[in-house]
Parts: C-alpha cells; structure tokens; sequence
C-alpha cells in the first residue's frame, strides 16, 4: 500500500485511539450494549406478554345449552371477560370500534340444530387486531377450546360429533389490521433500528467531537491522511455494529425462540453492507456538521423517516404511494426485507440481492456527498 | 530577491498571503521572511490574524492568494510534507484529555511514523519529569503542566521549524521563564520558533519581531528597530498626585498615551518638539520628576493601534 496515502501503522494507532477513548466512555459504551438489550426485552416481552380478560362482547342469537358451555367454556379459559351482550350487529360493531370490546362472539341463530345434525355450524369470532398481539393467544386459546368445550353436552348418540374435527368451527375475523404483524416481524426490525440510530449518531458524533473540542486541529496537523482518519475512526462502530446484531439475536433465540430459518454467514454480509451504508451516512453528516448537536439532529432527522417509512411501524404495502417511494430509498426497508427474508423464510443470496444492491447504491450516493464536503483543512 | 546563499537559510518565506472567511478578511498580504535559528514574535491583539497566519504556514489553511515556502517547501502544494518536517501547537490545548499522558505521545509518534516512538516516548517523558504521573489522563494536568506536553508532544518528530501559537497563556512566571529557556536551547541548535504571543517581556525575548494589527503586518524587525522605526518620545514622571496629572495630560492633544506603573506616569507622544511645548507649563507647575526615557514596545503597539484606528475613521468620513 501507498504509505504516502496509507500507512497501516498509522491507520492502526488511530483506531487503538478510538478504542481507548470508547473503552473510558462508559456512558456511550452504555448504550452501546445497553440499547439493544433494552429496546429487545421491552419490545419482546411487551410483544410475549399474554393478556387476560380482555373484554369480550357476546351475540346470541341461539339460547341453547350448547351456546351457554360454550361462552362457559370460553369464560373459564381465562381469556375473555363478558362484558355484555349485545342487541344486534350494529351495537357489536360500534363495541368493538369504540375500543369497549376486544371480541365478538357471535352465536349463529341455527347454531345447535345445525350442530345436532352434524353440519359443523360456525362459531364467529371477530376480534379489534389493531394490536395482533394482544389477541394472538386468545384466539389460539379458542382453537384449542373447540375441540374440548362440548364433552360434557356431546353424550349419547350426539357421542360421535365429539370426535375431531370437533361438532363446531371457529371462524376468525381480525378487524382493522388484517396484515397481522407477529412478534417475529419485530426482532428484525430491531435489528434495523438499532443499528441505524447507533451507527449514524456515533460516527457522526465521533468525528464533530473532535472539531468541537478543537483536536481535530492537532489531527490534521499531523501527516495523518483523510483516508486514514475517516477509515480509522469508523472500525470500532463496525465492531460495535456487529455486537449489537449478535446481542439481539441471542436474546432473541433465547428469551422469544425466534426462528432462524436461513444462512448466518448471509445474514451477517447483509448485516455488514447495512453497517457500512450507515456509517457513511454518519461520516457524510459529521462532514456537514457544524457541532454534536447538528450531528444528532441530522441523526434524527433520517431516523424518523427510517423507522416510519421502512414497513417497521406499518404495513409497508398498507402505505401510500408517494410514501413507498420515499421508503424504498431507505436501507432500512430493505434490510427488513432481507433479514426477514433470511430468518423467517430461509432465503438465500439470490433472494436477498435484489433488496441488497440498493444499499449498496444508497452507500455509494451517500459517500460521494460526504467525500464533497470533506474538510482536511479547516478552511 | 536573492535565492542564493543567503536564501538556503530562509525557513519562512511567504508572499502575499490572503484569507478571507465570508467577507471577513481575515489576513492581509502578509510577507514573512524568518531565518534558521530565529525566534520570531508573532504579536498582535485579539482577532487580529495571528493564529490563521499560522495556520496558512502549516498548511492547516489554505491561503486565497499568496506563495511563499516553509523549510523550502510550497505551502500550497507541499503540505502534507510541511506537516511532517514542522511542529505545530495550536492555541487551545488540543490533544485529547480522555487519553493518558503516556497514550497521547505515544499517539503523536505513531502518527508521525517515527522508529523507536516508544523509546522516544520514555524520554521524552523523563525529560518533562513526567515519568510517575504518566498514566494520569491528560485532561486532569493543570494549564502549565499541559502547555509542556503539548511542547513536548510537537518535539517529538524533532522538527526543524515550530509554530507555537500562544504557548504561554495562561502559564505561571517560572513556566514561562523554564519555557523560554527552553526555546532559546532550541533555536541555538539551529531550530527556527514562530512563536505568538500577547506578553511584552516575552516579546523582548525574541531575535525579531512582526506586529500584525486587523490582518495587516504593520512593522517587522528586531524590538529597537521596531521601536526606532516610529520615532516616539517617552517621559516618565514621578511626584506627588498623579492621577489628577493624569487626567490633565489625557486632555493634550498631543500625548497620545499615559499609563501608570506604580508611582511613575509615562507619557508618550508621536511629535517631540509639540509634545514638549505642550508639557512644559505642566512641569512648572507640577514640579516633580520629570525624565526622557525610551519607549517600551507596548507604547510603540499601542500607538500603531491607535494610528491604525485613526486612519480608519479618516477613511470612512471620506
Ligand atoms: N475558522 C474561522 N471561520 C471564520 N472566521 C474565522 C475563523 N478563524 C478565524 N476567524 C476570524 O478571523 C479573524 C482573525 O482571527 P485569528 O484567530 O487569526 O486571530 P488571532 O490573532 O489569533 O486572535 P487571538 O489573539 O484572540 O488568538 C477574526 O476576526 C476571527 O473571527
Ligand atoms: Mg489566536
């Protein structure tokens, strides 16, 4: 290598300095390991959490011993509080969209002859998924009480209709969000977030930090070259980078058993090429910042849109044209795609380039601006 | 100009030199020349272009228009080469206060890609009398004590020219007094200083001086041609009452400046023969002491300030 340009040794003492100076930070080292294990814990256990007694609407239009077992049944389960019955659709409808009711059972007018005679009736469930995972269990709880619920009633010549598939089906109906998100959807999004709210604030704050306390100065006074210094001061948040990817996914495993369908290795290049799209957009800012505090504004300034516009708050097909074009620019929404892809459908390479080479594009855009604006001096 | 024998011993040698920040011109066509082995005074005051001077010297700052050379090299187009060969020590402490003594020279010899840093590093430590308190992080040292890191960590390389901006602010008289000893070792081993400072006697202790006022070098050369160079007359008085003394000569058009120094007055003017028949009923009728000294550079810094501001508003009524 050109040592006029780079000098290894060089490039290694800046980053040793980089490393010290993080190691004695133990604030920013905090957060580091800190943000991660919090926003994974909250988020997964808020997500795993297992909501009782939600409020629950019932619609008879049946008065049998069948109906009464059942909302018996479904009472015992633990998961559904009735808190009354409603007149007619309409009043469950308003119930379940004023928020008063999280379900509505509803009881079919011919339920039970329709039961005697072996036609497996439906039994609806509507439920407000507005927050899937406040119902993901009950509803798996009222899949479970079908088969069982009716033992009691089912005797005599009725004996057989107890058998599975069970005397009656459970129809679910989710309202207001049908794309329901699961809490697997949420571990990588995570992933995405924390890597572009750490990576693009630290770099840009490792590098104004030194212009505002004024050794900036003394660096550039020294043979040191720009290639070297941004270089050398962005390898310790690659590492840091790749921790906190690794922290999430073992907690992840640990605590939520989160799936891990595909290959490590891709799923860590993916990481790798986020990584770097990230610290070039915190290395670009830090070139246009004045001070830390315009660095972190910068900072905030992408990560809204980052974390509103990717698919990790909304459906991304769910979002206005306009707004898809805006996230499909993002590294973020690809690399939802891509991390999603790989844990929770298995996918390879192939499958992941097409979301891959716009990050790399993205990066390349990023880095010719930052190279722009670059200042070796302090002109 | 002479680029022969006498030009090998030239170490700075600008021309012209601009800088503008916006429309804020900042540094005026300023020619230096500083010859091996000089200290050279850089004073000014506040704002007035020093610290971008040196800046422009180092490479730290591109000049707008302008040429010259720093140990023979262009500071345009050889800076990377001037960073290596000269030391520079930047005005605010500038080495990085969350690394340790010890870790911050050892950062410098790395950046300059120096054979033996770590040998260097522990001399230089014995020589600074920092060997025990080298693992202390070097933002905990008191502003003496980082003033002589700082020089250290710029001698490191063994630089040929140093650029010392206001490397004595805010240090005690001893440190001051160790300091410029120290420099004046340095210049008889045949190493050039550029060294700006606010102190007078400090000024007094340098071979040549430049005064820069609003990014414009006003006068340059050594303190008594300085001094000679603007011809002023001094008096000094001692008696009884002078501060009411004081307020009457403040009143004379042709004393320019009076300051006190304990129980001496001194009055300075520009024009000997008006200022004498200005002060010669004063005398009579003051009595006291009266006697006729040599300027002192700072008289002679404040009148260009003064002429310089005079000048200016003369400009702008017109
Ligand atoms: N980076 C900069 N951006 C904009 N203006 C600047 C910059 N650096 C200096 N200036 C301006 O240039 C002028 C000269 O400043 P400079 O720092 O060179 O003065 P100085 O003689 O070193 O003053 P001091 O004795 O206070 O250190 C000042 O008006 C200052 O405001
Ligand atoms: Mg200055």
């Amino acid at each position: 290598m050109n040592a006029r340009w780079f000098s290894l040794s060089r490039w290694l003492g800046i980053v040793g300095k980089e490393f010290i100076q993080l190691k004695r930070d133990r604030l920013t080292f905090g957060m580091i390991v800190g943000i991660p294990v919090i926003q994974l814990v909250l988020f997964g256990f808020a997500i795993n959490s297992d909501p009782k007694h939600l409020p629950t609407a019932a619609l008879i239009a049946d008065r049998s011993e069948f109906s009464r077992s059942i909302l018996a049944g479904l009472r015992n389960s633990d998961y559904f509080a009735f808190i009354g019955e409603a007149a007619d659709e309409q009043q469950a409808d308003r119930m379940l969209a004023e928020g008063k009711a999280q379900f509505v059972v509803s009881i079919p007018a011919d339920f039970s002859q329709r039961l005697v005679r072996g036609e497996r009736p439906a039994l609806l469930l509507e439920a407000d998924a507005t927050d899937p995972a406040a119902t993901g269990n009950a509803i798996a709880a009222v899949n479970q009480l079908a088969q069982t619920v009716l033992a009691h009633d089912l005797t005599g010549p009725l004996a057989a209709l107890a058998a599975t598939p069970g005397a009656f089906e459970v129809r679910i109906h989710p309202r207001y969000n049908p794309e329901a998100v699961t809490q697997y959807n949420i571990v990588p999004g995570l992933m995405g977030v924390i890597l572009t709210m750490t990576m693009v604030m630290m770099t840009g704050l490792a590098i104004t930090r030194e212009r505002e306390r004024g050794t900036m100065e003394n660096l550039l006074a020294t043979p040191a070259t720009a290639l070297e210094v941004m270089t050398g001061k962005i390898v310790p948040y690659v590492v840091i980078g790749l921790l906190q990817i690794t922290i999430v996914l073992t907690l992840a495993w640990l605590l939520f058993t989160v799936p891990m369908q595909g290959n490590l290795l891709t799923l860590y290049l993916a990481v790798l090429l986020f990584i770097a799209a990230n610290l070039t957009l915190g290395l670009t800012f830090s070139s246009l910042a004045q001070n830390q505090l315009q660095a972190v504004q910068m900072t905030f300034f992408f990560f809204l849109p980052s974390i509103l516009l990717s698919g990790f708050m909304f459906p991304f097909r769910g979002m206005p044209n306009w707004a898809q074009v805006v996230g499909e620019v993002l590294p973020l929404t690809h690399f939802l795609r891509i991390v999603r892809g790989v844990l929770l459908k298995g996918n390879g390479w192939s499958e992941v380039f097409p979301d891959a080479w716009p990050i790399a594009l993205f990066m390349l855009a990023v880095s010719a601006v930052g190279l722009r604006f670059w200042r070796s001096t302090l002109d | 100009m002479n680029q022969g024998v006498a030009g090998s011993d030239v170490v700075i040698d600008v021309r012209g030199l601009n800088k503008h920040f916006g429309s804020n011109h900042a540094v005026k066509d300023l020619a230096l020349t500083v010859r091996r082995g000089e200290i050279f005074g850089f004073l000014g005051p506040n704002g007035s272009g020093k610290t971008t001077s040196i800046r422009m010297l180092c490479g730290l700052l591109t000049p707008d228009s302008g040429e010259g050379t720093c140990l023979g090299l262009d500071i345009v187009r050889d800076t990377r080469e001037i960073k290596r060969q000269v030391g520079y020590m930047t005005q605010r402490f500038s080495f990085w206060e969350d690394l340790t003594i010890r870790e911050n020279l050892r950062f410098v010899a790395r950046m300059y890609g120096l054979n033996d840093s770590a040998g260097r590093v522990e001399s230089a430590l014995d020589h600074l009398g920092l060997k025990q308190s080298a693992d202390k992080l070097a933002g905990a040292l008191s502003g003496g004590w980082k003033q002589r890191l700082a020089l250290a960590a710029c001698l490191l390389h063994e630089p040929q020219l140093l650029l010392l901006d206001e490397p004595t602010a805010g240090v005690d008289p001893k440190a001051r007094r160790d300091f410029w000893d120290e420099l004046h070792a340095l210049a008889a081993r045949g190493i050039t200083v550029l060294v700006s400072t606010h102190y007078m006697d400090e000024a007094e202790r340098c071979h040549k001086l430049g005064y820069i006022l609003d990014g414009r070098l006003l006068a340059q050369g050594t303190a008594k041609e300085i001094v000679a160079s603007q011809s002023l007359v001094t008096w000094a008085v001692t008696g009884d009452d002078l501060s009411a003394l004081a307020d009457r000569l403040r009143k004379l058009s042709t004393v320019e400046q009076v300051a006190a120094f304990g129980s001496t007055l001194h009055v300075t003017g520009a024009d000997a023969a008006r200022l004498d028949a200005d002060l010669a009923p004063l005398k009579a009728e003051q009595g006291g002491h009266w006697q006729r000294i040599d300027p002192g550079l700072e008289d002679v810094f404040i009148h260009l300030m003064r002429a310089a501001g005079a000048e200016e508003t003369t400009a702008a009524a017109a």
